[in-house]
């Protein structure tokens, strides 16, 4: 059977069977999405579903149908990044930049909910994301960057 | 040849920076391009830690191009300077330093050229984005040497770059020049290489280190006890290697130690001398302390991966490997290849902190690859691979009496360390040591890991040797001979457990002195840079300022290697239900900074990762096999916990540049430990500083 869905804006068909990210990552050949650990458990898979960070790896193809999912690629390009990709690439937030791609999603979902967010709980709503070169701090402050640009 | 390894190749051609004298064409490390461009191919990789921005910037500076006309090519054996491996923050001083000369000497050979064609006097040339330069305007470009054999020479020993004062792109923070791509989704990491017709594999893998095949499933395909799953989709291939694994059955393996500490006590080793000097004086007041530290784990938020194809003659590897014509030579062996029909391109991976499973994933993908010849197989590890089949750094223990005289000076310093040895890498030994090596038919046990000499920056020996004024030392080490555990390169290898274990005996040995342990420090530290980074992070930190009683302040000093940047940290800890670290403050000379930002990166990602070695990490082992395979059962520091950082870089441009990505780890973890001395009472004597190991 196959699922529909909406990716990245456009509408989507994927044989059931197997996770989202390996459809997002295989089927649909887009690189944001990002296995780490197939258990929900470091957060590098992370898109949004209705809007939602939620990962993507343990989570079957067949739960998204009707539903909207965007990846790191539909939330910014290089020719129209998004502010969060504006202000990483300000703050030069990440080292290998495994993990940028769920934090970018997390933090935008964050951010739509938190306009003007305290950076404890910035850091709580993270948590769930995994990074392993200590660019932490530098993250932080991009994404608090982009919450004041996209204030403005 | 490897400097990282072995120390300065010994001979007697003239001497060349870094891996230059080993690699002396000019055209192995540049080319120019038609269009003006200019590529560089380094020998060492990109990690994570920004180096090949740094390489760009060294290379824009001595040719005089715009840095975003210079391009990396990536390392591929056979094309690209042999530097061995990117390790031991030695890529600036080893590559750096061979790209400088070289270009140097490239930009005067060009100039010297264009001198002669023109007329114009060498002296009145200058060259400007790439553009040669008289007193009547432009003489063409680098790009008119597109096609010349010019580079086609050994670089000359008298090549001259810019001095100091004269440099304009280095120095400066330019941004990553791999970093958009990583932002934006696009094509960067080896996971997202996707080739026409490539296939899944996994490999099934044994319940433990030394456990046979005895019956392979019908779904996997063999080669001698190696067993892999292959399937046009990753999905597919998952659901295979899970019905594989269930049906696979294994023979019992062998027992692993339990009890650490006592193992690493009494299991047989060879023991050596690492420093000696001099006679004791008589001590008034000495301490014997023991310290021990787990096994741990990489644990790269990424996965290993590779790709190979095998077209029968020729087999093709794309991989993360820190050292490709290493691997290639491995590989080599394991496969019964000649190195020349085997290509290893680099390709970036996730995070790299040592010797992980870059390496071992590459030779899973060249057996799929044999196993099923033509299209490319791509080989992804799981976290479970990733966290308990990659070498481990490997669990030590280290001993430390020393005492004070009358005059409450350092007497005398004895140390003794037992540990595996730190270097499991491939290309040094006469067997591979790759992790399914064993299992191919004819294959044969990994040998126990060495531990490369004092000169080659050491392995459990690394930062043994104090750097304060001592009338006495005397170093030793027993390398174990048994490895239950294959244990590998992990930033700051012996760094780790040494720097802590002296700065607590230090720290200790102040107290009895009844002095303060910065002013103790400094008494006793002839190095001027070592005090200046000391006195720095002091000041920046508030040494001696009045804190709540359940928090504490620690410090810690140390040069990496003994050989590399000078590093201080201190450490500003809470002991609550567990102990949290609140702020560190970092001040660091590494000589010449090439890119001020990436260092300040650098230096900060080394001590966030000390931060979690000390607080977090340990891997963990039942009777037969690591359990420590999932980040539940591993767990790592958190954004929740990640400190405050603020880092000090104290330039000296005239100095030669040395490393960044390693010298703050091991001064963390010691900070921390002082921390916990300062908030708690107790001296950690055994990492993790978790609550159970500090009430032991």
């Amino acid at each position: 059977m196959m699922i529909h869905f909406t990716l990245n804006g456009a509408p989507a068909a994927h044989p059931e069977g197997g996770t989202l990210l390996q459809a997002l990552r295989g089927e649909f050949a887009l690189n944001g999405p990002r296995f780490g650990c197939g258990a929900e458990a470091c957060g590098a898979c992370h898109v949004l579903l209705e809007g939602r960070s939620v990962p993507s790896c343990a989570l079957p193809v067949a739960a998204v149908a009707g539903r909207p999912v965007v990846t790191l690629e539909g939330l910014g390009t290089r020719a129209n990044p998004h502010p969060l990709q504006t202000a990483l690439l300000a703050e030069q937030a990440g080292q290998c930049g495994f993990c940028l791609s769920g934090i970018i999603v997390t933090a935008a979902a964050f951010l739509r909910d938190n306009p003007a967010p305290d950076a404890e709980a910035l850091r709580v709503a993270l948590d769930g994301h995994l990074c392993r070169c200590g660019s932490h701090n530098r993250i932080l402050r991009a994404i608090m960057k982009a919450a004041g640009e996209m204030r403005a | 040849m490897n400097l990282a390894f072995g120390g300065p190749a010994a001979d007697d051609k003239p001497r060349l920076p870094g891996s230059l004298h080993m690699n002396r064409r000019l055209d192995t490390w540049l080319t120019f391009h038609a269009d003006g461009r200019v590529s560089i191919h380094p020998g060492k990789v990109e990690l994570g830690q920004g180096i090949l921005t740094a390489l760009a910037q060294i290379a824009a500076e001595e040719l005089d191009v715009a840095l975003e006309r210079i391009l990396v090519a990536p390392s591929i054996t056979g094309i690209s300077p042999n530097e061995a491996v990117t390790s031991g923050s030695l890529s600036i001083q080893e590559s750096g330093m061979a790209l400088r000369h070289a270009c140097a000497d490239a930009r005067a050979l060009c100039l010297s050229v264009v001198a002669q064609a023109s007329g114009v006097a060498l002296e009145d040339l200058r060259v400007e984005k790439g553009v040669f330069l008289g007193p009547e305007g432009p003489l063409g470009s680098y790009a008119g040497f597109a096609e010349r054999d010019l580079l086609d020479a050994e670089a000359s020993p008298d090549a001259r770059p810019k001095p100091a004062a004269a440099r304009r792109v280095t120095g400066l923070s330019a941004p990553r020049l791999d970093l958009p791509a990583k932002i934006f989704g696009e094509a960067r990491f080896i996971h997202d290489l996707r080739f026409a017709g490539m296939r899944h594999a996994r490999m099934i893998r044994p319940p433990g280190p030394g456990a046979g095949l005895l019956e392979a499933p019908p779904e996997a395909l063999r080669d001698g006890d190696v067993l892999a799953v292959i399937a046009p989709t990753e999905a597919e291939a998952e659901r295979l290697a899970e019905r594989a694994s269930r049906a696979a059955r294994w023979s019992e393996g062998m027992a692993l130690p339990t009890d650490w500490p006592a193992w690493l006590a009494t299991a047989p080793g060879e023991e050596s001398v690492v420093a000696g000097q001099g006679e004791a004086v008589p001590a008034t007041q000495s301490i014997k302390r023991r310290f021990f530290r787990p096994f741990i784990a990489h644990g790269s938020v990424g996965t290993c991966c590779a790709i190979a194809a095998f077209d029968g003659t020729t087999m093709r590897v794309w991989s993360h490997t820190q050292g490709p014509y290493n691997l290639r030579a491995d590989l080599a062996l394991a496969l019964g290849l000649k190195p020349g029909n085997i290509v290893i391109e680099h390709v970036e991976g996730a995070g790299c902190y040592g010797h992980n499973g870059a390496d071992d994933v590459a030779l899973d993908a060249a057996i799929c690859a044999r196993l099923s010849p033509g299209a490319p197989v791509r080989v992804l590890w799981s976290r479970a691979e990733e966290l308990a089949q990659a070498p481990q750094s490997p669990a030590m223990l280290v001993e430390i009496e020393a005492g004070l005289d009358a005059a409450k000076n350092l007497a005398g310093w004895r140390v003794h360390a037992r540990s595996n040895g730190h270097s499991g890498r491939p290309g040094r030994m006469a067997v591979p040591v790759l992790l399914a090596a064993p299992l191919l038919p004819g294959g044969v046990p990994i040998p126990p890991a060495i531990n490369p000499p004092l000169a080659g920056g050491g392995g459990a020996q690394r930062n043994m040797v104090p750097m304060y004024r001592l009338p006495a030392l005397s170093a030793t080490m027993t390398r174990l001979t048994d490895m239950p555990i294959r244990s590998s390169a992990l930033r700051g290898l012996g760094a780790l457990i040494h720097v802590w274990a002296i700065e607590s005996v230090i720290e200790e040995l102040a107290g009895l002195a009844g002095e303060d342990g910065v002013a103790f420090r400094l008494r006793h530290c002839d190095d001027e840079r070592a005090a200046h980074v000391l006195r720095e992070a002091a000041r920046m930190a508030g040494w001696g300022r009045a804190l709540p009683e359940n928090e504490g302040l620690g410090i810690a000093v140390a040069r990496y290697k003994n050989t590399g940047a000078w590093c201080a940290v201190a450490a500003h800890i809470r002991a609550e239900e567990r102990v949290r670290c609140l702020a560190l403050h970092i001040a660091c000379d590494m000589g010449e900074v090439i890119n001020p930002d990436g260092a300040m990166n650098q230096l900060e990602g080394g001590a966030i990762h000390g931060v979690s070695v000390a607080l977090h990490e340990a891997a963990r082992n039942d009777a037969s096999r690591l359990i420590s395979d999932s980040w539940e059962a591993y767990p790592v520091l958190r954004f929740r916990d990640v400190p405050r950082v603020t880092v000090m870089l104290i330039q000296r441009p005239e100095a030669p540049p040395l490393g960044a990505g390693e010298a703050s780890m091991a001064p963390t973890i010691a900070a921390i430990a002082g921390g916990i001395h300062q908030a708690l009472g107790i001296r950690p004597d055994r990492l993790p500083f978790t609550p159970a190991n500090l009430i032991r």
